[in-house]
């Protein structure tokens, strides 16, 4: 694959991970040259390097969490692929795409799809539940100074309480799913993409 | 319980009021009664005496006869000068009223958040001038539009100006442009003309003498939104900022529209209609890009200046703030003098000036600058207000038509709202962050007139405009309603608007947390996408900056050294200040608690009450619900919970609050923020980075490491680690440097002390554990090598201004703080250096400046330290190698008590997984606690304070690369 890294995307792949992502065309060959211009290495792939060489992720609370979501368990580069996958999680659901939310395979950017991925970015030992460890981390992530960990433990406690259901302490991804039903996640969770 | 309170302040103001307006009033004309004394006449019951003799005695103003005649009699020992001090005195008397009324505005913060200053201000102005009235007969405090528009108007410009988010405004740009011009152009074409047709078609009285050339003026002086106004309002609803900036853009840039458009019209009145030429039209659209364009240069001319005057006041520090004020100033008169958009030129001034002044003069100038502005531009801001309230007063300015009132209110209002939605559609179409539609309302709604209309209609000719007294009356009612009523329900609109779906429904606390995380997600998304809009000409023009601008307007101290040393100084001082900031916050945050705090036990510890009185003080916070609930006895804890989350949560970009804020000093939180993220996330960086070669407990261990020796880490982290669970572990480790003694003991005080007692007791070990850290930095080197801290020089640095890192991103420099920026460049190439491919272990191959740094620490540390000498060590293993690039000499013996310590801290970062080695040939680390190289794995933190100001590649002088703080 690092052999296309300068040339330009190929139809055929363009059809695919419009298949794949929904992507439009104009906004794949946008994210291609992105990618590219991310791509210092210049191997058609990207590295965690790569990503963290983007100024504004280093002021971004989540920001490496989220540099390691574009990453598959235990590997070290994304392609150009994978970079989309990721990114169509983030696709606005259409009008058009709730009508066939019935579709067999699930769109990358559903309801679920997208909750899923906020969820493992909690999630790190891939257990499929947050625990209050977890919960923690992220927490003193996203919060000033200025909070004690006592209270940060306390609002932990209170979160996990919220959202627990069957008592195990810690939030399965059901219960994620539960506690925000009322969420607007399709909205919340999209970027409007150029066109 | 705001009710009593409330009236009995009303009462209590009606009577200061009444005082304070009455003296001068009858003095100034009875100034020949020199034997009642002030106190008489000040009493309240004077009015009614005081009136007739007022009446009377007005015809005559030749009080100052009487008075000599009077005097003249034989020496007295006390003289009634009235006539001497009456100007400034009437003056200081208005900008007392107009400051207590301020505070008594403030007492109930319940009625703030729900009033807007501004209608409170115009009532009283109301309540004053009807008084006056009264006592009178006629009204002598009028909003003069001299007075105004020379005076009033530019303290406030200046201070938006000045104060102005650059980034932002020029961010959004393109729609303030849009809005300003074409919306401007808009309203006032379509007002005047359908103000013409109502005319035509008789809805407007007959009484009404005007023609379209006179509803067309009409049309364009009531078209412009007010930024006074918008300021005023705005500044209490707390819309998101861009929402803020296209607004209150939009009402500073539209004035060259008004401007121009004011004086053709006036022009073509003058001459009359039927003479006007086509050429005339084509002259009105010349004059609009000279008044506009000439504006915006007039004021970048004097920024150059200011910048190029404050480079050379270092002798003068003293009166560094006022050539600050004369040249924002002189900005705004000069334009005016050549009639050009003085608006224009002062806000550009003040953009332009910002960056350089800043860095030029002093931190006491700058606090001073920021002080005396806001307080001018407050001031200023409510004596308009009030002068407007007082005007209105005036009947005979008046002349009323039903007809011509209401089809004002509507068109006005109709034609905001179609502009705004037209030009959002087309914006839309460009913009990265659409204008959803409750942007459009709120920009359609919040589209206020105000003073600057007022002015400029009371400025008008009757001879020329018979219809004057009409559009007069008409302004004012327009203001009023724009100001008192848009004003009073915009903010229960926004409310209602933002919450449309659940309207009885608070958010769970799940919800808040993941909301916000999602908002970082999206951020994080956006800026890797890449859809925020990195603009070309603005890489240029900081190019441009760099290469011209800076040499020429910075002075050159700051210049040569704002790379390393300034920079570095800098967040010294503002983290020593952030220090005492926080801990005096929480002093007041203690002493505030008190009363009320019994009721919230139940949250274990109260959090630091800044930041909600920030969001209370504030007013209503779009994102907060959680304030205006009646807190009932069940959700209390939640609601706690929910102070603590949304006080505290980093907020994305998009959220942060509006960084222009007259009232309350600018708090730099996003800047504050931003650095605490940035640190956090370098530190994991190089923590990862290294882990690639290190087993995974070493990095988890060093993680945990929070310890800092210098006063940048101790701000940032103090207020955290006084109460973090893990950080209380480590009492079990010996504790042998001066640094950990201050830390644990100022713990040990911590933990026996009740929440109120340490909020207040922490403020002051902090300052203190500040200069001690910084002793102790260099202290645990009791070994030979011990180093005074007046090594620090910032000499040996300049040689590291001219090598900088290979792989800089340019962008960084919008995104990063300035003061971090070098250490952003710097951990950027450290991380590829970490992470390009193994380097083979001979010094040659490996990159310079990791060379150097690994030979550094290698060098001094004494015997027992190091295994080897520092080339062997260098080239005896790659651990050690990356340990080296993230050394820190002075931290090297506490090191060692920490790693036992560091092993107890683990399970809180433990599952973060580590990438996969980058290197084959990472040799084992040592066992913990017993090998001196893990002694040298300094925490990240300080990883970063050693890049701030990097040893110069090759530097072997071993102790003079030392402790970068101070």
């Amino acid at each position: 694959m690092g052999s296309r890294a300068s040339t330009l995307l190929r139809e055929e792949e363009i059809e695919e991970i419009k298949k794949e992502t929904g992507f439009s065309h104009s906004q794949i060959t946008r994210l291609y040259s992105r990618f590219t211009s991310l791509d210092k290495g210049e191997n058609g792939t990207l590295s965690r390097e790569d990503f963290q060489r983007i100024p504004e992720l280093a002021i971004n609370p989540l920001g490496d969490r989220i540099i390691n979501a574009f990453f598959p368990e235990g590997e070290d580069q994304v392609n150009f692929r994978g970079f989309m996958r990721t990114l169509a999680h983030f696709r606005p659901i259409e009008d058009n795409e709730k009508n066939k939310n019935a579709a067999p395979s699930e769109p990358l950017n559903s309801r679920t799809n997208k909750l899923l991925f906020a969820f493992r970015l909690y999630d790190l030992d891939r257990d499929d539940k947050i625990s209050r460890d977890e919960l923690l981390q992220v927490l003193r992530m996203m919060v000033g100074v200025n909070i004690s960990d006592e209270q940060l433990g306390s609002i932990a406690d209170r979160t996990i309480q919220e959202a627990d259901t069957n008592g195990d302490n810690s939030i399965s991804f059901n219960e994620f799913m539960k506690v925000l039903e009322k969420v607007d996640v399709e909205q919340k969770m999209s970027i409007r993409f150029l066109h | 319980m705001p009710k009593p309170g409330l009236l009995s302040a009303a009462l209590l103001f009606g009577v200061a009021a009444i005082v304070l307006v009455l003296f001068p009033l009858p003095a100034s004309t009875d100034s020949g009664d020199g034997t009642r004394g002030p106190v008489a006449l000040a009493h309240s019951a004077a009015e009614e005496r005081a009136a007739p003799g007022v009446a009377a005695e007005d015809e005559e103003p030749g009080g100052q006869h009487q008075q000599q005649h009077q005097h003249g009699g034989g020496y007295k020992v006390v003289q009634w000068e009235w006539s001497y001090v009456q100007t400034p005195y009437i003056i200081a008397i208005w900008l007392l009223v107009a400051s207590v009324a301020k505070i008594l505005f403030h007492f109930s913060q319940r009625f703030t958040t729900v009033v807007p200053e501004s209608c409170m201000l115009i009532l009283l102005g109301l309540v004053l001038g009807g008084i006056v009235l009264i006592a009178n007969k006629k009204q002598l405090y009028q909003l003069e539009p001299a007075l105004f528009f020379l005076f009033l108007l530019p303290t406030i410009v200046g201070d938006a100006g000045y104060f102005m988010p650059a980034r932002l405004f020029f961010d959004n740009l393109g729609a303030i442009l849009t809005y300003a011009v074409v919306g401007t152009l808009w309203n006032s074409f379509c007002t005047g003309f359908s103000l013409y047709a109502a005319k035509v078609l008789n809805v407007i009285d007959e009484k009404v003498q005007a023609d379209l050339m006179d509803f067309l003026l009409f049309g364009a002086l009531i078209s412009a939104v007010d930024p006074v106004a918008v300021l005023a309002v705005f500044e209490e609803v707390h819309v998101n900022d861009t929402l803020f900036i296209i607004v209150f853009g939009e009402s500073l840039v539209n004035d060259a529209v008004t401007v121009v458009l004011y004086k053709v019209y006036i022009s073509f009145v003058e001459v009359g209609p039927k003479n006007v030429q086509t050429v005339d039209y084509f002259k009105g659209v010349a004059s609009f890009l000279i008044v506009s364009i000439g504006g915006t240069l007039v004021g970048l001319v004097f920024a150059v200046i200011l910048g190029f005057i404050t480079r050379f006041t270092k002798k003068v520090r003293i009166i560094e703030p006022l050539f600050v004020f004369l040249l924002v100033y002189l900005a705004y008169l000069t334009a005016e003098l050549f009639s050009l958009s003085a608006i224009l030129s002062m806000t550009f001034c003040g953009i332009g000036a910002n960056k350089y002044v800043e860095a030029n003069i002093s931190q006491k100038s700058r606090t001073t600058v920021k002080y005396t502005m806001k307080t001018l531009a407050s001031i200023a801001e409510t004596i308009i207000f009030i002068f407007l309230g007082i005007s209105a007063v005036d009947k005979s300015k008046w002349a009323w038509d039903t007809g011509l009132v209401s089809c004002t209110l509507v068109f006005i209002f109709i034609f905001r709202a179609v502009g705004v939605v037209g030009q959002t559609w087309v914006l839309n179409r460009f913009r990265l962050v659409p204008l959803d539609k409750i942007d459009q309302v709120v920009m359609s709604y919040g589209g206020l007139r105000g003073a600057v209309a007022f002015a400029l209609v009371v400025l008008l000719d009757g001879e020329q405009v018979k219809a004057k007294d009409y559009f007069v009356a008409t302004t004012i009612v327009v203001v009023f309603f724009t100001v008192m009523f848009q004003g009073l329900t915009i903010k229960p609109l926004v409310k209602w608007l933002k919450v449309p779906r659940s309207t009885s429904r608070k958010p769970t606390i799940n919800e808040e947390i993941h909301e916000r995380a999602f908002d970082h997600i999206l951020t994080a998304v956006e800026d890797i996408a890449g859809l925020q809009g990195y603009h070309h000409w603005r890489d240029k023009w900081e190019q441009f900056d760099k290469n011209y601008l800076s040499k020429l307007l910075l002075r050159k101290s700051v210049y040569r050294k704002s790379e390393l040393w300034e920079a570095y100084q800098k967040i010294n001082i503002r983290d020593a200040i952030s220090v005492i900031d926080q801990g005096g916050n929480v002093l007041t945050s203690a002493r505030l608690s008190l009363p009320s705090m019994a009721s919230r036990a139940s949250f274990p510890e109260f959090t630091n009450v800044t930041n909600y009185l920030r969001e209370n003080g504030s007013g209503v916070c779009l994102d907060l619900q959680v304030i205006d609930n009646v807190p009932g006895a069940k959700v209390e804890e939640d609601t706690e919970t929910h102070h603590v989350l949304a006080g505290n949560l980093y907020k994305p970009r998009r959220r942060y609050q509006s960084h222009y804020s007259r009232h309350f000093m600018p708090l730099g939180e996003k800047e504050r923020q931003d650095r605490e993220v940035f640190q956090r996330n370098m530190k994991y960086r190089m923590e990862s980075s290294k882990s690639t070669r290190h087993k995974r407990h070493k990095k988890e261990r060093s993680i945990k490491k929070r310890h800092g020796s210098d006063p940048k880490e101790e701000s940032t982290e103090k207020p955290r680690r006084n109460v973090s669970w893990h950080d209380k572990e480590p009492v079990l480790v010996p504790v042998d440097s001066e640094d950990d003694k201050a830390e644990h003991s100022e713990k040990d005080e911590d933990e026996g002390i009740t929440f109120v007692a340490r909020k207040v007791e922490t403020p002051k070990p902090r300052p203190k554990s500040v200069p001690a850290a910084v002793e102790a930095s260099s202290s645990p080197l009791a070994s030979p090598l011990s180093r005074p801290p007046s090594v620090d020089t910032p000499l040996p640095w300049k040689g590291g201004v001219g090598s900088p890192p290979p792989c800089v991103s340019v962008e960084a420099t919008k995104i990063i703080p300035v003061d971090l920026q070098q250490a952003w460049n710097q951990s950027i190439s450290s991380l590829e250096s970490i992470s390009s491919p193994p380097a083979p272990p001979s010094a040659d191959a490996v990159h310079p400046r990791i060379s150097a740094l690994s030979r550094i620490p290698g060098a001094p540390r004494p015997a027992s330290y190091t295994p080897s000498s520092s080339s062997s060590f260098f080239s005896t293993s790659n651990t050690q190698l990356v340990q080296g690039s993230f050394l820190f000499p002075e931290k090297i013996p506490k090191e060692e008590e920490e790693d036992e310590s560091s092993h107890e801290l683990q399970p809180l970062m433990s599952t973060l997984k580590p990438p996969p080695p980058a290197t084959t040939s990472a040799p084992p680390p040592p066992p913990p606690g017993s090998a001196p190289g893990q002694g040298r794995r300094k925490h990240p933190r300080v990883f970063l304070r050693s890049l701030v100001s990097a040893p110069p590649p090759g530097n072997t002088e071993p102790w003079s690369r030392g402790p970068t703080q101070l």
